[in-house]
């Protein structure tokens, strides 16, 4: 590992693309931790697939500079222990799902006897196993998207970019992704997922950033936002009075009434006892206690606008 | 990356873009149309024997005459390689990066200039093996039913197999940079260009204008594949044959060694030009 990157396994720093008049990314600088799932997250449109374009070296940046797994964007020789799986995956349509695998296992630096191995522990992997055999010429999207999956994960990389995961895949294809997603995580393995699925992204992630109109908007670290993060506070009181909103101070905020219910916001969840206390020594009959994180989506809608909604 | 590391990369390359060509239907209309074309070709040749049978002739215009008639049959077949060498080509670049089917090669531990070569290679083998079954079948027919050969045949065959390749390296080089039918229409335009400058240097023969002559260069060296034809066309004639200028295929304005060197350059320039373009374009 090379001192300037500091351990990550991704560090962009200004990243930027432009195609003619049009920024597709502009001034991008994240960096992703071995060992981490990373999530990616904006409206369509927004630059992801081409910020993860730059980071694989399919696409020249206009601007700044970066590194994977140590090595500068675009440098072929670390690119044996990179995955991709594209947005649209597909492939030479009169192979067959093994003979894809056995080739991309090839193309990744696989010997053809390790290849051929791995194939069918892959295939399982993404619930293809009844399909070996058979052409992709007859496959629906959901299949070629898991088999995409397949080819990106066959070489067991360090690193592995998710675009769109679980685009045509239906429930069960989801939850398979989010699985294959944990598995990689359990052997040490970092993803790169980018997704405009909210639930996909809250379910799956480490660390999350968000992307508007080529920009990083906000990133947020999902671990400490579920143990700290209680944003939204809902208490209900049988006896609740308007009155009762003057005892929620600092660092409490945002007090309202709503029926028998008080709600209010805090910065960290040991805030919550005391407030609750406050409303008990002014009389309030304090019946439930609800603390709600603020979910990703309202984050989402408030960092890119309701006009993004998804 | 280690010479033998490389050379296994292009072989798996080659060997996949090979069995893609192989599929494409165009090559085997291609072969079909070759097919047709060696039949009806096999009947004109067995009409003429009869018809010289049936009244006197020296065996010296006989001979003139059937061996123009393969020359004919070889400028066909040279046609339709080089017409099929374009078609089966031009989407293996500008189709993969249309459709993304490119995106899962490009980010494997290869080189763009391996990606470009091993392409590359994949459809040279084709373009050979159609060739060398093309300009041997029409040998074989013409010899069997008049039983004429050409002159220096090898060389006639690495000629237009070299005339295929600098087709390829255009096709290529265009697929880098526009879409495939925007490649495909300029490849086969400039195909039409050698075409005609090939022509316009053969009939300036005839018509001792300077002026068409340096009009025919000006084209042979904007597209010089139909000159290398040429220059296979004065292999495989005898002297003779090729000094009787009522033929097409008079040699009235031979290809000289440095045309052949010119288009070995040409196309060494622009398949260099191509790895360039292919590997500085987004993907």
């Amino acid at each position: 590992m090379s001192a300037p990157n500091g351990g990550f396994a991704i560090d962009a720093r200004g990243l930027s693309k432009t195609f003619g008049p049009r920024t597709a990314v502009r001034d991008l600088s994240l960096t992703v931790k071995r060992g981490e799932i990373f999530g990616f997250l904006g409206p369509n449109g927004a630059g992801k697939s081409t910020s993860i374009k730059m980071l694989l070296g399919l696409v020249h940046p206009t601007g700044g500079q970066g590194s994977v797994l140590g090595a500068p964007l675009g440098a072929p020789s670390v690119r044996r222990d990179i995955g991709f799986l594209p947005e649209d995956f597909r492939f030479y349509d009169w192979l067959t799902a093994t003979e894809l695998l056995v080739l991309h296992g090839r193309l990744a630096g696989l010997t053809d006897a390790k290849a051929r191995a791995r194939a069918p522990e892959v295939l399982e992997l993404v619930a293809m196993s009844p399909h070996a055999h058979r052409r992709l010429r007859g496959f629906s999207k959901g299949m070629l998207q898991r088999l995409g999956l397949a080819q990106a994960l066959i070489h067991e990389p360090a690193l592995i970019f998710l675009d769109e995961p679980t685009s045509g895949l239906d429930p069960m294809g989801r939850r398979m992704v989010r699985d294959v997603i944990r598995l990689q995580r359990d052997r040490g393995a970092t993803v790169f997922l980018n997704s405009h699925l909210l639930s996909e992204i809250e379910i799956t992630c480490d660390r999350v950033a968000f992307i508007k109109d080529g920009e990083i908007v906000a990133s947020r670290d999902m671990a400490d936002a579920s143990a700290a993060g209680a944003r939204h506070v809902s208490v209900r009181a049988r006896n609740a009075s308007a009155a009762m909103l003057g005892r929620i101070a600092p660092p409490a905020t945002n007090p309202s009434l709503s029926g028998d219910e008080i709600r209010f916001d805090v910065p960290f969840e040991d805030a919550i006892a005391d407030v609750v206390r406050a409303l008990v020594e002014a009389g309030a009959q304090v019946v439930r206690v609800s603390p709600e994180r603020t979910s990703l989506e309202d984050e989402f809608m408030r960092l890119v606008g309701e006009d993004h909604a998804l | 990356m280690s010479v033998h590391e490389s050379s296994r990369v292009l072989r798996i390359v080659a060997g996949v873009t090979l069995r893609e060509a192989a599929r494409r239907r165009i090559l085997w209309v291609a072969l079909g149309a070759a097919v047709l074309l060696l039949a009806i070709f096999a009947v004109a040749l067995r009409l003429q024997v009869l018809e010289f049978e049936g009244r006197p002739m020296s065996p010296f215009v006989r001979y003139q005459v059937e061996s123009g008639m393969l020359m004919i049959g070889l400028y066909t077949c040279d046609l339709l390689a080089v017409v099929m060498t374009i078609l089966t080509s031009i989407d293996t670049l500008a189709g993969e990066i249309g459709s993304g089917t490119i995106l899962a090669i490009a980010t494997k531990p290869i080189t763009r200039a391996q990606i470009l070569i091993g392409k590359f290679l994949g459809f040279s083998a084709m373009v050979i093996v159609y060739v060398a079954l093309t300009f041997g079948g029409t040998i074989a027919v013409a010899h069997a039913v008049t039983g004429v050969l050409p002159e220096h045949a090898l060389r006639g065959f690495l000629l237009i197999a070299f005339e295929c390749l600098v087709a390829l390296t255009v096709t290529f080089y265009l697929g880098t940079r526009f879409s495939t039918i925007t490649a495909g229409v300029f490849a086969l335009g400039l195909q039409g260009v050698a075409f005609m400058g090939g022509w316009l240097e053969q009939v300036s023969g005839f018509s001792q204008s300077q002026h068409i002559v340096t009009l025919g260069v000006i084209t042979s060296l904007i597209m010089p594949s139909e000159s290398v034809w040429r220059r296979a066309a004065f292999e495989m004639q005898t002297p003779l044959a090729g000094s009787l200028s009522f033929s097409p295929f008079a040699n009235v304005s031979i290809p000289s060694g440095a045309a052949l060197v010119y288009a070995a350059l040409f196309a060494t320039a622009l398949f260099l030009a191509a790895i360039y373009r292919f590997r500085k374009r987004d993907l």
